[in-house]
């Protein structure tokens, strides 16, 4: 095995359709996986997977950083975590006022259920429920 | 010898297409910045995710119906060029670049599949008789995420069931304002050779979260809207780009044209007063005898 040139950091890369979020060296990576919340140290084994709405989390030395991600995918190598998502925002970048009236606005629809598309409210819901939780982090 | 009043008329002739150039030009200014900002923010979305299928696209031959290798017997190409002209050689590079690909492909007996975007290729296609499998039109400048899905979509069926063998795509690549570059870039299949040679990491096993059919579902439809997204934004910038410098050359032409006509104006000016002078002076020496 490879044992001379073992990965110490990770490049965590998050990128959507509307330009690059983020791009720097951090040491792990804790990302909404659609299977489940996961963890990435450096070395880790090449793994994709699809991301469901939810948090993402880095940790550089002391620094710890909060993401709000919208679908996407992660794939992770030894050496890098690449993010392709829908949209991304860092957790002070987050419009709370917003999410919040978007969190009413949903609730609202889920309860006249026969005049709004379901799944449409219950992801809008979401979104708004996470980026709320991740606003709060800062 | 023209009359003073035909030279008077063109200028303001050219004056009146002078200033219409500028107002487009402007247009073309604005309209750019916003393409512009799009497609830059755009690319490395696309780049990124062209990686990511080029590294487990050698992880699943034949998985899906967008990896399967088959014999090549029709090649499609999908031309994008612009709805309105104006914009120099713009759609010309374009439209030879596809046929120079087109040329190529028929030589080496296959047959030809034609998809267009956009009017200026639309007519090209059609004034020759060329018949176009598939054609969009009125997309440029109100282009929505909607109209980019309808296009992957025909792609993707039509190389599902086996329609076409082989997607190009020929479009215009922003390299700076004033400079595009032709592309013909292929779009399906995802051949394997090629994806090791541009990252290296074909040989990467992956482990696959929900499932690699799952993902593979998802992600290859949506590496191709992805893909022709940015083909079709790049395109923009370039188009609004190519009309700017156009414009810009034909205010400057315009500006010489008035310079030389007001220096011609002048000069028949004078030889009129000169030969007035004259008339009358020849007159009044006529009187003195």
């Amino acid at each position: 095995m490879e044992t001379t040139n073992l990965a110490t950091k990770l490049k965590l890369e998050i990128v959507t359709p509307y330009g690059t979020v983020f791009s720097e060296e951090v040491d792990e990576v804790i990302a909404s996986g659609s299977e489940g919340e996961f963890g990435v140290l450096p070395n880790h084994i090449p793994f994709l997977t699809t991301l469901k709405i939810g948090m993402l989390i880095y940790k550089k030395g002391s620094e710890t950083g909060y993401f709000f991600v919208n679908w996407g995918y992660a794939e992770v190598g030894p050496d890098k975590v690449l993010i392709l998502a829908d949209s991304a925002e860092r957790s002070d970048s987050i419009d709370v006022q917003r999410a919040l009236e978007a969190k009413k606005r949903a609730e609202e629809r889920l309860k006249q259920a026969e005049k709004y598309d379901h799944a449409r409210a219950t992801a809008a819901l979401d979104r708004a429920i996470a980026r709320i939780q991740v606003a709060e982090k800062k | 010898m023209a009359t003073l009043r035909d030279i008077k008329r063109r200028i303001t002739a050219v004056k009146n297409t002078k200033q219409i150039t500028k107002a487009m030009k402007m247009v073309a200014a604005s309209k750019l910045r916003k393409a512009q900002t799009k497609m830059l923010e755009m690319r490395p979305y696309a780049d990124k995710m062209n990686e990511i299928i080029a590294g487990m696209s050698g992880d699943g031959e034949g998985l899906h119906p967008l990896l399967v290798q088959r014999p090549r017997r029709t090649v499609e190409v999908v031309v994008i060029t612009s709805d309105r002209g104006l914009c120099g050689a713009f759609n010309t590079n374009i439209l030879k670049t596809a046929e120079r690909l087109i040329k190529k492909y028929k030589e080496e007996n296959f047959n030809i599949s034609i998809s267009v975007v956009g009017k200026k290729a639309f007519d090209y296609f059609k004034r020759r008789n060329i018949p176009i499998r598939n054609s969009w039109l009125g997309l440029s400048g109100k282009m929505t995420y909607a109209d980019v899905q309808k296009v992957a979509n025909d792609i993707i069926e039509s190389y599902i069931n086996e329609t076409v063998d082989e997607v190009f795509i020929v479009y215009n690549k922003f390299k700076s304002v004033i400079a595009q570059e032709t592309q013909a870039a292929k779009l399906l299949p995802l051949s394997e050779a090629e994806s090791a040679v541009e990252t290296g990491t074909a040989s990467t096993v992956f482990i696959y979260e929900p499932s690699r059919e799952e993902i593979f579902n998802q992600l290859l439809p949506k590496n191709i809207e992805v893909q022709v997204y940015r083909a079709l934004l790049e395109s923009q910038a370039s188009e609004e780009g190519a009309r700017m410098s156009a414009m810009e050359n034909a205010t400057k032409n315009a500006d010489e044209m008035i310079s030389k006509l007001t220096l011609q104006y002048n000069k028949a000016r004078q030889a009129s007063i000169t030969k007035e002078l004259m008339d009358i002076v020849g007159g009044v020496e006529a009187l003195k005898e």
